[in-house]
């Protein structure tokens, strides 16, 4: 099953300059393993020992993982994956 | 209807129902159009709350100059109120703003300096709060964390709402300073907290979250993700299609952010439908289309609209 990541800018310099990247994995957990074998680097700027980053927003589905099961949320064919920096509105 | 004062007009806002947009008979959506407020945003209940607030603490003396971070909307009502109540205002606004917010903000006097587009809303903050350390006689009401701007959707926005429509199922608002979900989320939360409390968050072009590192990431001070139940990403143009869906079904002329907010309500009210649950989905009109004309955003196609507000702090 392969599952299109949105990268952003800040994060590129790890997929050489890739916006759109593959993976594979059914939660988020192994979509961002996957990420880190082809990617080595992106795991830790995504995930530290409390999980995900304070200012690491993913979404799947345009849909905030905090408020689905975190790095344990499921990931089906054809979802799609975005990664922002968390950043100020208004 | 009567007032003292314009400031005394501020919220006691129309709920209209869409009938047309709305997916059945028990599925039913609520715009609340805080257009109607008398700068035409949902901002103008945060700016008089902040200031009516900060002159009860002795924080603001007669003349005083406020200072604000803001995208344009905060700063155009702190302007109206300001002028009322004798203040100077200076407002740091990203350059990737629409004309029409500095033409307004130049109206009501304010005065406006510009930060980088690279990094949006961010920067503006950084450069609000370098400026505050340089002048500190200026006052700072800080609308990404002062409890007042909360404080005022707490008390009006979420009365209000039960009142209208006491059966209210849903609730979604736009996720900026966060203070228009939390107010309203604090207030269901204590008087019907059944009702589900939604975001939906603009996904602006990349331009905007050109940050130089994650540390200079932001989070709202007065976030607090426990009082919502869930929060959507909405890209412009899912965001510039709803607008122009609201204009077309049901004849409200209405800004971007506001169709980012609709999208998120139309798939609440999507999952209602094929859960066969009725619902009452209530959700904020943030403001008119007036300061968005020379955006592009409501002619040509959907392409040409999602290019000419790509990079664009839309919401």
């Amino acid at each position: 099953m392969t599952i299109e990541v949105r990268i952003p800018t800040i994060l590129r310099p790890l997929t050489s300059g890739e916006k759109l990247v593959s993976a594979q994995g059914a939660t988020l957990q192994e979509v961002v393993n996957d990420l880190e074998l082809n990617y080595p680097g992106i795991s830790e700027r995504l995930i530290d020992e409390s999980g995900l980053r304070r200012f690491i927003n993913i979404y799947v589905n345009d849909e905030d993982v905090r408020f689905l099961s975190g790095l344990q949320s499921a990931i089906g064919e054809n979802d799609s994956i975005t990664i922002l920096p968390a950043v100020a509105g208004g | 209807m009567r007032f003292d004062s314009l400031l005394d007009s501020v919220g006691h806002t129309p709920l209209v129902g869409l009938p047309r947009l709305s997916p059945s008979a028990d599925v039913r959506l609520w715009a609340k159009l805080e257009d109607r407020n008398p700068t035409g945003s949902v901002k103008d209940r945060a700016a008089l709350a902040m200031i009516l607030d900060a002159e009860r603490r002795g924080v603001l003396t007669p003349g005083a100059t406020l200072l604000e971070p803001t995208s344009g909307n905060t700063g155009i009502s702190l302007a109206m109120v300001a002028k009322q109540r004798g203040y100077q205002l200076v407002c740091v606004m990203p350059e990737n703003t629409s004309v029409e917010r500095a033409q307004l903000l130049a109206i009501w006097g304010a005065k406006v300096i510009y930060s980088p587009a690279a990094g949006g809303s961010n920067e503006a903050v950084r450069v609000a709060k370098g400026l505050a350390a340089e002048n500190p006689d200026w006052v700072m009401l800080y609308q990404y964390g002062n409890p007042a701007n909360a404080l005022a959707h707490y008390e009006n926005t979420g009365p209000e709402l039960l009142a209208d429509l006491p059966a209210i199922t849903h609730f979604v608002a736009g996720l900026g300073t966060t203070g228009t979900l939390m107010g309203v989320g604090r207030f269901f939360r204590e008087n019907k907290p059944d009702v589900s409390i939604i975001a939906a968050e603009p996904r602006y072009g990349e331009l905007v979250y050109g940050l130089r590192n994650l540390d200079e990431g932001f989070i709202p001070e007065l976030y607090d993700e426990t009082l919502l139940t869930t929060r959507f990403s909405v890209g412009p143009r899912d965001a510039v299609k709803r607008t122009r869906e609201l204009l077309e079904l049901e004849g409200i002329f209405a800004g971007v952010s506001t169709g980012a907010i609709l999208h998120a309500a139309l798939g609440i009210a999507a999952k209602a439908v094929a859960a066969k649950e009725s619902a009452d989905i209530a959700f904020i009109v943030c403001d008119g289309g007036w300061k968005y004309l020379s955006t592009g955003v409501y002619e040509g196609t959907l392409d040409e609209a999602e290019d000419a507000i790509d990079g664009q702090l839309w919401a």
